[in-house]
């Protein structure tokens, strides 16, 4: 490479440093989601930190090692990560354009998110009817809000996935579709990556 | 040039002709991430480790699995496509330490100069 020319220069010096014209639409949404996804962490952090002040507060309340079945918490936990497995094989799927196998993946996906919700409101209830409401003490309304929070973005996460098997069926998977999708996966392996926090900090530190 | 000819950038998520080592590399962190995660539960539930450093062990394996799940599941990597996004979760990541260190910092202080309570 003695040539002076602009070929010259190695292609990973130029890529991602503006060398080659403009990014394609694919990255810049990608990107701007990326974005998204850390100020949502940023904002779960908040919750983090009213957890960890907030702990100990239990007002002579029940306390996380009464409440917390951590058998159902291992499930949950495994149920998450096959979940996200799967999204990702799916998302693999659509980008050889294997629509078939990206709805099988998709289901998988669909199916083990839906048991972990399944099991985090069934536990909900319980708390519920032994009188762990939010309402109880500091402790339990951080623990309600960091958990809920989790589960309410499973949920938003679940109903985009079906509108996004939807859009598949519907439209096939053209170039705008697969970007959508890009999106969901990035957002469902983050809230694996979140619940890896609250698994750690609520349920293995909280029960001793 | 290899680079430039590819019709897109490489972003998380997407690894366009680098085809055959996908399915493994999600099998691999899945096999990885499994394997943290039976261990936090060993670690949390066990004497396997001194019990006033069961809590580092536990922050220490959360932070490895963290990392599998960024590699391996969101494909984040070291090669100059990354930097953009590295940046953006090294941002994240700052913001995410100031606001939880520094609340338990300042409501620890705010506890220990509390007035005791009558009852």
């Amino acid at each position: 490479m003695t040539s002076a020319t602009i070929d010259a220069v190695p292609a990973e010096l130029v890529r991602g440093r503006g060398g080659g014209g403009p990014a394609p639409t694919r990255t810049v949404v990608a990107y701007g989601f990326w974005i998204f996804i850390v100020s949502d962490i940023t904002m779960f952090s908040a919750l983090f930190a009213a957890y960890a002040v907030l702990s100990g507060r239990t007002a002579g309340g029940p306390t996380a090692g009464e409440l917390v079945n951590l058998p159902h918490v291992f499930i949950e936990t495994m149920c998450l990560l096959l979940s996200s497995y799967a999204a990702g094989l799916g998302a693999l799927s659509a980008e050889r354009w294997r629509q078939d196998r990206f709805l099988i993946f998709s289901v998988f996906t669909f199916l083990l998110g839906a048991v972990f919700l399944f099991i985090e409101i069934s536990d909900f209830a319980a708390m519920m009817k032994v009188g762990a409401g939010p309402s109880r003490s500091a402790f339990l309304s951080a623990y309600w809000a960091l958990v809920g929070a989790h589960g309410a973005h499973v949920t938003s996460g679940l109903v985009w996935l079906i509108y996004m098997m939807a859009q598949v069926v519907a439209k096939g998977l053209r170039p705008h579709v697969l970007r959508r999708l890009l999106c969901f996966s990035l957002f469902w392996h983050a809230l694996d990556i979140i619940w890896v926090g609250v698994l750690t900090v609520v349920y293995l530190m909280g029960v001793p | 040039m290899d680079g430039l000819d590819r019709p897109y950038d490489r972003t998380p998520g997407v690894e366009y002709q680098e085809s055959g080592a996908n399915y493994l590399s999600y099998t691999v962190g899945l096999g990885l991430a499994i394997v943290l995660t039976i261990a936090s539960f060993v670690v949390a539930q066990t004497h396997l480790l001194w019990s006033p450093g069961i809590p580092v062990g536990l922050v220490v394996l959360a932070f490895a699995q963290i990392g599998v799940h960024l590699v391996f599941f969101l494909h984040l990597g070291t090669g100059p496509d990354h930097t953009n996004n590295i940046l953006a979760l090294a941002f994240g990541l700052l913001v995410v330490f100031l606001v939880i260190t520094g609340s338990c910092w300042i409501i620890a202080n705010l506890d220990a100069n509390m007035m005791p309570m009558h009852s």
